[in-house]
């Protein structure tokens, strides 16, 4: 072991082994230990309305890991995301309510139905892109809701269901804390999943036709076949983050899954990092904690200006816009990237020239 | 046979409403090759605006009518220079995101300043029906219906014949190309802008007088992006006939087929038409091919 405060300035690889590697120096492996350590103690140290913030967090960092391998990591931009979480979602429900389904079965057919969905929405992505793309997942949306909202006898419509928790025999995941190490369990495999595809071939297949399509396709892509491909793994964790945040807050209906949500969530890929799987936690974290922060900020200053707590939703949106613009503009690769800069800038500190 | 007639010419209108937005649409798409998401929250602040001149100063019609246009002229300057110069050129989804961030401002700003109620223009044009060969249509449709008509030929002439609208082709066609001979793609964008944030005010305007105004008539940006995209994104007579084609089958489709679902059908039908059209002509009815080269 080397001296901890030592850091490492400079990695040189010398095979494509060392190239591949989940952990490039032998130090990120402690420290990813150390991480993990921290966040399953978490709970123990938390009051529950921390846990549950954190399990929401987690949650929807699931669905933006299975939306930046979409957006980030193959360049197919999707304003969708929200209806596909509601399938998901919906799916679940209907088979645990209405079949019977344990929980543990409905999760994974919940992931691969919105996986199929996804993939059939994704067809047009052959023929379509940019902009055009944007425009057929959002008629998704548009469509998907439109169908949720007018298929009473099954969805139960504008009410929406009622769902239960999931249980493991008399065990039930009734408290924040239990919820907390599920989500956890979820999000560990999640992103183990996704730093491990972006290391296989499809993974940089999906980088290749990201970063030039047509370019790919003569080197003997199959354009459509991984197209297809990022459509529907990544549609199958957004609908597995659906299942769970449905199964968490117990209720599902229409409202919880409309545009704003595919915002929100194309928000958290973009200020976390496109194309970064640890970007996409630090993203889901940002835009959960945003309006919680914003809104202890407005009783703080509201014991000052008692106006202020009247125009909470419309300052919200202004902030969120603005954190938008300004990410575009000073740091388009988000989060990971200033993580990144700061790590570069403490590795030769404090001689950085 | 009363009832389609009596659809269809409300479609109409509708419609061509729906045309004047989606030319704001195409007129950014064309010159910057950018979409303004934020084109809903350009029409809703417009008609804010006009709405508060008209009721709150007794200020008449016509002349906020012209107010509101100036100072949506201007908030299109404005937006184009500290929001959307920095992505000229940037990739297609940091322009939606950065788009998308301004409707979320706008919006916000919107709802801080004027609520979420909703509020009616006071009467401003007569509201005895007119019957025109048994079409029973309200004054406010018709004349919207000429305001817009009026609009469209003077874009058709300002594009054909102005040295301003010329230059808007050029720099829609090459930019490089428009730069070296001269024509300053700055101001192009700027007047794209502008004139774009006009139309929509004017779109919302004639909309809040049909069904009066709350922060809901920004999802008008939403819904005319399907006409954009029906008309082909960078075509101005596309746009118009797109607006025409979605308005009265939104129109026929609410009237026929929503007693049948229980109601929403107007929202999602240009949607539907959207996926239809993006299955078999992808670049839309007139839009222009691109053909990509390694």
């Amino acid at each position: 072991m080397k001296n901890p405060f030592v850091m490492g300035c400079g990695e040189f690889r010398i095979s494509y082994r060392q190239d591949m590697a989940i952990y490039k120096i032998p130090r990120v492996r402690s420290r990813v230990i150390i991480i993990l350590t921290l966040f399953l103690i978490y709970p123990i140290l938390a009051s529950p309305y921390y846990i549950s913030l954190a399990t929401i967090a987690g949650i929807a960092a699931i669905g933006a890991i299975g939306l930046n391998i979409l957006t980030g990591f193959t360049g197919q931009i999707s304003i969708g995301v929200g209806a596909f979480l509601g399938v998901g979602g919906y799916t679940s429900a209907i088979l645990t309510t209405k079949l019977g389904f344990p929980f543990w079965v409905a999760l994974p057919i919940s992931g691969i139905i919105t996986a199929g969905v996804g993939a059939l929405f994704g067809i047009p992505s052959l023929r379509l892109k940019g902009l055009y793309l944007a425009m057929a997942t959002l008629a998704a949306q548009v469509i998907i809701i439109f169908i949720i909202n007018r298929w009473d006898s099954l969805t139960g419509g504008t009410a929406g269901l009622v769902v239960q928790r999931p249980t493991i025999g008399n065990f039930s995941f009734d408290s924040e804390i239990s919820y907390y190490y599920l989500m956890f369990v979820f999000l560990f495999i999640t992103t183990l999943f996704t730093m491990n595809l972006f290391r296989s071939r499809v993974g940089r297949a999906l980088v290749a036709v990201r970063d030039r399509d047509l370019a790919a396709e003569v080197m003997g892509i199959d354009l459509f076949k991984y197209k297809i491909i990022a459509f529907a793994v990544s549609s199958f964790f957004v609908g597995i983050s659906g299942s769970l945040m449905g199964h968490y807050t117990l209720v599902i209906s229409p409202e919880y899954y409309g545009i704003g949500i595919s915002i929100e969530y194309l928000a958290m890929i973009l200020i976390g990092g496109l194309g970064s799987v640890m970007g996409s936690i630090y993203g889901a974290v940002f835009i959960t904690l945003l309006p919680v922060i914003l809104r202890e900020l407005m009783n703080l200053l509201g014991a000052f200006f008692p106006d202020l707590t009247a125009v909470f939703a419309g300052f919200r949106e202004i902030i969120f816009g603005a954190i938008i613009i300004l990410f575009l503009v000073y740091e388009p690769e988000g989060i990971a990237k200033m993580w990144r800069n700061l790590k570069d800038y403490f590795k030769i500190w404090p001689f950085s020239y | 046979m009363d009832f389609f007639l009596q659809l269809t010419v409300s479609g109409f209108v509708v419609g061509s409403v729906y045309a004047l937005v989606a030319l704001g649409f195409v007129l950014i798409y064309k010159s910057s090759d950018a979409i303004n998401f934020a084109q809903g929250e350009f029409l809703l602040i417009g008609t804010y605006i006009a709405l508060t001149l008209v009721a709150a100063y007794k200020i008449p019609f016509f002349i906020a009518f012209l107010i509101t246009l100036i100072f949506s002229a201007g908030l299109g300057l404005l937006v184009e220079k500290v929001v959307l110069r920095p992505f000229i050129g940037e990739p297609v989804i940091s322009m939606i995101m950065a788009t998308i961030g301004l409707s979320s401002l706008l919006a916000g700003i919107a709802h801080i300043i004027w609520g979420t109620d909703t509020r009616v223009f006071p009467q401003i044009f007569p509201e005895t029906p007119i019957n025109i060969g048994g079409i029973i249509i309200s004054p406010v449709y018709l004349w919207s219906l000429v305001i817009v008509f009026i609009l469209l030929i003077i874009f058709s002439i300002f594009f054909k014949y102005s040295k301003m609208g010329i230059a808007m082709r050029a720099t829609a066609d090459d930019q490089q190309a428009a730069l070296s001979m001269g024509i300053s793609v700055k101001k192009v964008f700027a007047a794209t802008w502008a004139i774009s944030a006009v139309v929509s005010a004017v779109g919302g305007v004639l909309l809040g007088n049909i069904n009066g105004v709350n922060s809901s008539l920004a999802s008008i940006g939403l819904k005319v992006l399907p006409v954009a995209l029906l008309g082909g994104l960078d075509s101005i007579p596309g746009a118009i006939i797109g607006g025409f084609i979605i308005g009265i089958l939104e129109s026929l489709a609410g009237g026929y087929i929503d007693p049948l679902v229980g109601g929403g059908v107007k929202e999602v039908v240009p949607f539907i038409i959207l996926v239809l059209i993006l299955m078999f002509k992808p670049y839309g009815l007139f839009g222009k091919r691109e053909i990509e080269r390694v």
